[in-house]
């Protein structure tokens, strides 16, 4: 292990989650204030811009100035709490979320490094076994904090989390077996020469077998985005935080940076959400239709390597506007129409998918 | 590297001390997820990524979730009241040190385990795919009958916890 590699390893981790993810969730918040207040007919946070001056910029000084308020106010700790947990909690929902984003392909290649933290064989279990670990967040949130609100829904959460787990992983099978392999890198590389896994329309993909893959793939898309949903705790299914039974869930007895620690991880689990959403099915950072697809072996210019990311980052946004948009459009589930959801129809229906799937490769030549 | 092992070994046996020495059932079922995640990483320094993501997967973020879960449900007070015996930790104590000594004179007598056997690195990137091969041809059978075991285990839970029968 040579230091030159720890050096480029540690630039990446601060250039993607320093000052592209953190920023991201920040800036996402704000979307999600400035967005329900477009489709509610408010205006939204547009006052604060550069301080001391009267330029507003449309309110993107908001988020900073979140930021110092939630550093800023009284860190409340209540007595009847279980300590050593309740200041564990929160850095535990924190954490996960930003740790899966090693495995993520953000680019292609920048001044010939590969444009991912860890180029890992097993991507996306990788992810799921992360992403797995920030139910203890939530759980321990909620039995730390003493009280029965937090205890509810904390018992809420892990139990919807771990449901749908299981549709969550089983989705994203039909889409290995296709790819017939586990490394994102390759995964997206594939998609860029042959055709998004939703968009079949150039390279190999562009004939009968492609078109028919695509019915599964949909599905597949249909279930992993549904229950990316609940793994985030977000409307229509935030029940673990739902404020007419609840209060405010789990993060009840909260105050001041540990509430917005788990208010950051709930973006940031998102963020990351929708950016393996984007790798697996809309081609992760290629452009559509196989514009500027990088050849084997041959050194990547440094604006394609740039307009790589940027299309990461945009299909990442569109994503995250998508997750906003039913937030404040559907209306909040009943708890035993979500697990029904989970465990009878995503369930039985992501099983049937693997074997359609298996079923089309095989006869289909 | 060699500081990474000391570094995952310590917190592997950390946790593991964890779950035996505090009093607080919560707090040794965290121990125990702290110590599976040590463990996990061991496996990756050793290349086996496989085994070391389903490490974190299946016993961290799904056992051990459940495990936490009961014991939060059933809020084990007395558990940290209880007292130790002296009698229980000289017990212990003889038992663990026999079956260690056991241990050590198993993995002394092997031939294999005084050699270092080389970095796995060449086919760490097809293990998932091995992996897969070798269940799905040569051990065929028995994968089959577990998931017949599991099955009937599930039944067999269903049918135990329904407590009136028609």
């Amino acid at each position: 292990m040579d230091i030159t590699f720890i050096l480029i390893s540690v630039a990446k981790i601060i250039g993607l989650v320093f000052l592209t993810i953190l920023p991201m969730v920040a800036y996402s918040v704000w979307a999600e204030r400035r967005v329900s207040a477009l489709i509610q007919d408010r205006v939204g946070p547009n006052r604060v811009g550069i301080p001391f001056t009267k330029i507003r910029l449309a309110g993107l000084g908001q988020p900073i100035a979140d930021g110092i308020k939630f550093l800023l106010k009284e860190d409340f700790t209540p007595s009847h709490v279980r300590k050593g947990y309740y200041w564990l909690a929160p850095a535990l929902t924190m954490v996960p979320a930003l740790l899966t984003c090693a495995v993520l392909p953000f680019g292609s290649e920048l001044f010939g490094i590969k444009m991912v933290i860890a180029d890992l064989s097993v991507g996306p279990l990788f992810i799921f076994a992360i992403a797995s670990l920030s139910v203890y967040g939530i759980v321990l949130a909620g039995w730390a904090s003493n009280s029965k609100y937090p205890f509810l829904g904390g018992v809420r959460s892990s139990s919807q989390m771990i449901s749908y787990e299981i549709s969550l992983g089983l989705s994203i099978v039909p889409i290995l077996m296709i790819f017939g392999q586990l490394n994102l890198s390759d995964i997206v590389m594939e998609q860029a020469r042959n055709g998004w896994a939703l968009l079949p329309l150039w390279g190999d993909r562009l004939s009968l077998k492609g078109f028919l893959l695509f019915i599964p793939i949909f599905i597949s898309f249909v279930i992993f985005t549904t229950s990316m949903f609940a793994e985030t705790n977000r409307l229509p299914f935030d029940l673990p935080e739902c404020e007419t039974e609840l209060v405010a869930g789990y993060h009840t007895e909260y105050s001041s940076m540990k509430f917005a620690l788990f208010f950051l991880g709930e973006y940031a689990a998102m963020i990351i959400g929708s950016g393996l959403a984007v790798t697996l099915f809309l081609g992760g950072w290629s452009l559509p239709f196989g514009w500027l697809v990088p050849e084997d072996g041959a050194s990547v210019p440094f604006w394609m390597g740039a307009l790589h990311i940027l299309s990461f980052l945009g299909k990442v946004v569109a994503f995250i506007l998508f997750f906003i948009w039913v937030r404040w459009s559907l209306p909040r589930f009943r708890y035993d129409q979500l697990m029904r959801l989970g465990w009878v129809f995503f369930f039985e229906i992501a099983l049937f998918n693997i074997l359609l799937t298996a079923g089309i490769l095989l006869f289909v030549k | 590297m060699t500081a990474l092992f000391y570094f995952f070994a310590f917190v592997m046996l950390a946790g593991g001390l964890g779950v035996v020495l505090t009093r607080s059932p919560v707090t040794s079922a965290f121990s125990m997820v702290v110590s599976f995640l040590g463990l996990a990483a061991l496996f990756i320094m050793l290349h086996a990524y496989l085994i070391g993501t389903l490490q974190i997967l299946v016993y961290a973020g799904a056992i051990m979730v459940l495990f936490l879960f009961i014991i939060m449900l059933l809020d084990l007070k007395a558990e940290e009241d209880r007292k130790i015996s002296l009698f229980t930790v000289i017990g212990g104590a003889l038992l663990v040190s026999v079956f260690a000594s056991q241990i050590i004179k198993v993995v002394k007598a092997l031939p294999a385990a005084a050699e270092a056997m080389p970095e796995l690195s060449a086919s760490a990137s097809e293990d998932v795919k091995n992996t897969g091969l070798l269940m799905f041809t040569d051990y065929v059978f028995p994968l089959q009958i577990i998931g017949v075991l599991l099955l009937v285990a599930t039944v067999g839970v269903i049918v135990l916890s329904k407590k009136e029968l028609k």
